[in-house]
Parts: structure tokens; C-alpha cells; sequence
């Protein structure tokens, strides 16, 4: 390939001025954050990471994004499932309404979410009444994230849902086929990888969200408090190494993350 | 059947989405018209304002430029290593903002890697303006490439590469052949690009320093204010993000149409 001229100008100027600049702004700070938790050395590294607050911040982080995310699945199904097949009036609001936690600035949606299910908020009032805590609570936070991550799996299954084939649904019908059997048999699993992808997205954007959830997670440490927050507060104190080592955890966490779900949604479609 | 599901996902919407955004426009106007107008026009909130347009003025040219850049050397040229660039580019979405925030503080903060060149040479990124920018670029940097790449590789290189072989110049290619096939989409991530440069937080929020009036940008005011109680301050001024929100949504569905 290396040797192949190219037709069109422009090559050297535009990947040399790409990597320079995604150099600069990308990836020279990012590599700042390897080479600072690196200076604490395993051990320290080890000790902060593994602290008890620490590791109770993960557990609020990983385990609130990944219910959120298994929540937005069957939402996110039913809305993309809605709007693909069915036209009703107000369809096309609807459908653009779906970015809303995407245009809406993560500030506006965490302090509305926290006032309306707050306990004398609009939501939170009655909920209080039964018995139901939200703001301030795990269930505030997957509430949040779940708010944020709906985009990302109503997005991923509708293209699919779109260009499935209504033969093959149709096939599945004339075979004798009842409405559920084609539902599960046929319909779940040709969807199943998009929804797994926009899971994932979700699961990973969850992780590292602040914005929308700093408000409504009332950050008590031990209880409520999300990872990024402790970073912020460790950086507060001053403490840059530990902030740089949490934030690596967190960093590595939903690389995993979203290589593992990308693995196995193309495993699932090569084996379709 | 039908009509269950269409209620149901109605339904859910409603409280998912909907009902938050009435609740931040009912929550603004709670104590009136008058304490509206005022909250949105006191200096903090107007220089808030001119402090968030600043950095978007700055940030999305740049990303614009740079995206378009990026999108011709990925969608023209096959080269070694073009998946990992493609990759790369895309780091931004996998970080937390506040991780977008720290990796500037580790590299311009006192104790950071220039922080004692900086303050020799009395030179101040964090805390201050420069520093803002940086975290908004890095966040915001994947919309216009993300946006562009497959469009310009549904296009393909044969118009250009006509338009090269008759004679044209790289410069009159591009200006002639490229951008007016792409210009929605241009448009399109550059629209991402602003609404979320103008609405970022957490990256912002840790590289600000929190000087009210200096470094406040709207959305670090919202907070500000709804951490003094001033709940419908607060909303007021989120009132106006959300408008720019709205905005954004109803020009991408039009976009989304000239794109396809």
C-alpha cells in the first residue's frame, strides 16, 4: 500500500496535520495520565486504587451504569420497535425527541432529574409516599444514566429494525408461524446484536458520566459517591497521582467494556 | 397489540423525557416573568454567556477544520495504520469528562509536567481561559470526523479523482467537488460540536477553577446557582441551554433529511 501513489492531493498534509493535532489535544494528555499513575508505582498504585472508598466509588460507578444499561434494553427495544413499524401522529417528534439526553447539556438534565424525583419534587412526592426513595439514593443514579444511555440503544436498533427484512418475517408467518413465535425465533435474535451494541455504549458511557448524575447521587462516600466525583475530590486535595491512578481504573473499565460488547456483537453477526 | 405498544413506549417517554423538559421551563418561570428576565440578565449570568460563546467561537472552527482534515486523509488515501487513527480519533467519546479535565491538569497544573515552566514564564492555562479550551477540544473533537466519515466514503474518489485528472488543483477540488457533497454533513457535526462545547460540564468544571465571573461558563453557573438554593435562577438560566437544545434537535431531524 505504501508504495502506491496517490491520485488525489493531499496526503502528506492532511494525515501529518491529523496526527499532529490529535496528538496535541488527544493523545500527549491522555499519555500524561499513563506516565503520572505510573510515578506512584505498583504498590501505591495498588494501595489507592484498592482503598475501601475506592473501591466502593467503583462499585457505585460500574454497578449503576450496567443496571441502567439493562434497563435502557427493553425501553429501547419497544421505542425503536415503535417508531420503525408503526406511524402515528407525532411520530416525527417523537423520534427527534429521542436525542434529548444527547443535546441536552448533562448540568440541565441532573439538577431536573434530582428536583423532580426528589422527595417534594413532582415525581418524587408520590413515589415517597409508597415507600420509594430515588434522589440521593443508587436508584437516582441508575435512574440518571439511564436517562443518558436510552439514545445510545434506541439508536443502535433502529437502523437494524429498519432493514430487516419484512420477507423473512413474513416466511416465518406463511410457515405457520404465530405472532410471539416470530417475535422470539425470529425478530429477538436479529436484533439481538444492535441491542447488545447500544447496551454497551451505554454501559460504558454510564461509567464515566458526572455531570448528571453528581446532582442526584448526593455523593455520600462509601454509599453514593461515583467514581469520577472521587477524582474530583482527590484533586481537591491536591492529590493528582491519585486522581490519576482512579482515573485509570475507570479509563481501563470501559475500554473493556466497549471492546468486550464490540466482540461480542461481531461474533454474534458472523455467526447469523 | 399495536396500539398497547405505541401507549406504552408513549407512555415512557413521557416520564423519561418529556416531563423533565416542561419541568425545567415550569420550575424557571415558578417565581414569575420578572424574576425570570432578571436571573437570566444579571451580570454573572451575561458574562457566563459571553464566556461559554468565547470558548464554543474558538473550539469549533478549530474542530471543524480539523475534523475536515481528518476526514479527507481517512476517506481518500488507504494507508498503513489508518484503523488505529480511525480508532484514536475516537478516544474522546470512551474517556469521562472529568478524566478529560484531570489529563490537563496533570500536564499544565503546578505540580504538572509544564506547570513550573508555565508559572517561570507567568503563563496561565489552568484555571483561566486557555485551559477551558483545551478540555472543550478534546471532548468535542470526534463530532465533525464521525459525522463526515461515512458519508465520505459512501461518496467514494472518482468525482475527485475526475476533477484531479482534468486538471483541477487539490484546493479547487475540494472547494468545487468535495464540500459541496458533504456541506449537510458538515453542517450536521458542526451542530453536535457547538451544542456539546457549549454545554459541557464536567471536563470544564475541573479545569475552571470555579472563579465566578472569570471562569464560569453557563453551565458551571447552573450550578453555582443551584448550589446557593436559587432554584429558579437555577432553571432560568438552564431554561436557556435547554432552548439551545431543542434547537439543536429540531435542526438535526431537518439535516438528517438532506443527509440521506
Amino acid at each position: 500500500m505504501g508504495r502506491r501513489t496517490h491520485v488525489l492531493p493531499g496526503y502528506r498534509i492532511t494525515t501529518g496535520l491529523t496526527i499532529v493535532y490529535l496528538s496535541l489535544i488527544v493523545l500527549i494528555p491522555l499519555a500524561a495520565l499513563v506516565v503520572k499513575a505510573s510515578t506512584l508505582g505498583i504498590a501505591q498504585f495498588w494501595e489507592t486504587v484498592s482503598a475501601p472508598r475506592a473501591i466502593a466509588a467503583f462499585r457505585v460507578s460500574f454497578g449503576t451504569a450496567l443496571a441502567a444499561a439493562l434497563v435502557d434494553a427493553p425501553i429501547g427495544l419497544l421505542v425503536a420497535w415503535v417508531l420503525t413499524r408503526y406511524s402515528f401522529p407525532g411520530r416525527g417528534v417523537v423520534d427527534a425527541m429521542i436525542d434529548l439526553p444527547f443535546a441536552l447539556p448533562t448540568a440541565v438534565s441532573g439538577i431536573t432529574l434530582t428536583t423532580l424525583y426528589a422527595e417534594h419534587g413532582w415525581i418524587g412526592a408520590p413515589l415517597a409516599r409508597l415507600g420509594l426513595k430515588v434522589s440521593y439514593t443508587w436508584l437516582g443514579i441508575s435512574l440518571a444514566l439511564a436517562f443518558i444511555g436510552l439514545p445510545f440503544v434506541v439508536r443502535s436498533v433502529q437502523p437494524v429494525l429498519d432493514g430487516f427484512e419484512r420477507e423473512l418475517e413474513e416466511a416465518a408467518h406463511v410457515l405457520g408461524a404465530d405472532r410471539w413465535q416470530t417475535l422470539w425465533r425470529v425478530i429477538l435474535p436479529g436484533v439481538f446484536p444492535a441491542v447488545l451494541s447500544g447496551v454497551g455504549l451505554a454501559f460504558a458511557r454510564g461509567i464515566g458520566e458526572y455531570g448528571s448524575v453528581v446532582f442526584i447521587s448526593g455523593n455520600m462516600p462509601f454509599k453514593t459517591e461515583i467514581a469520577p466525583l472521587l477524582i474530583v475530590t482527590k484533586l481537591e486535595e491536591y492529590n493528582t497521582s491519585g486522581a490519576a491512578a482512579i482515573a485509570m481504573v475507570l479509563l481501563i473499565g470501559s475500554f473493556v467494556v466497549l471492546f468486550a460488547f464490540n466482540r461480542v456483537q461481531q461474533t454474534l453477526q458472523r455467526a447469523a | 397489540m399495536r396500539r398497547i405498544l405505541i401507549a406504552a413506549a408513549i407512555v415512557l417517554l413521557a416520564f423519561l423525557l418529556f416531563l423533565p423538559l416542561v419541568f425545567v421551563f415550569a420550575q424557571a418561570l415558578r417565581d414569575g416573568w420578572h424574576t425570570y428576565v432578571a436571573a437570566v440578565t444579571e451580570p454573572d449570568t451575561r458574562s457566563a454567556i459571553r464566556l461559554t460563546l468565547t470558548i464554543a467561537a474558538i473550539v469549533v472552527p478549530l474542530n471543524v477544520a480539523f475534523g475536515i482534515v481528518a476526514a479527507w486523509a481517512l476517506t481518500k488515501f488507504e494507508f498503513r495504520g489508518k484503523a488505529s487513527l480511525t480508532t484514536m480519533i475516537d478516544l474522546p467519546f470512551a474517556v469521562s469528562p472529568v478524566i478529560a479535565g484531570l489529563i490537563f491538569v496533570l500536564l499544565f497544573g503546578n505540580s504538572g509536567v509544564f506547570g513550573a515552566w508555565l508559572k517561570a514564564h507567568d503563563i496561565k492555562i489552568l484555571f483561566a481561559v486557555p485551559g477551558m479550551v483545551l478540555a472543550t477540544l478534546f471532548i468535542t473533537f470526534p463530532f465533525v470526523v464521525r459525522e463526515l466519515l461515512p458519508i465520505m466514503n459512501a461518496e467514494g474518489t472518482e468525482a475527485e479523482e475526475a476533477a484531479v485528472l482534468l486538471g483541477a488543483s487539490g484546493w479547487q477540488t475540494f472547494w468545487r467537488v468535495t464540500l459541496p457533497s458533504v456541506k449537510w454533513g458538515v453542517l450536521y457535526g458542526t451542530l453536535l460540536c457547538a451544542a456539546r462545547a457549549i454545554g459541557e460540564f464536567g471536563a470544564v468544571s475541573v479545569v475552571s477553577g470555579h472563579i465566578r465571573g472569570v471562569t464560569t461558563t453557563v453551565p458551571l453557573h447552573v450550578e453555582i446557582l443551584y448550589n446557593d438554593y436559587q432554584m429558579s435562577a437555577a432553571f432560568a438560566v438552564s431554561s436557556l441551554l435547554t432552548i439551545i437544545a431543542l434547537v439543536t434537535l429540531v435542526a438535526e431531524h431537518l439535516l438528517q433529511g438532506r443527509i440521506r
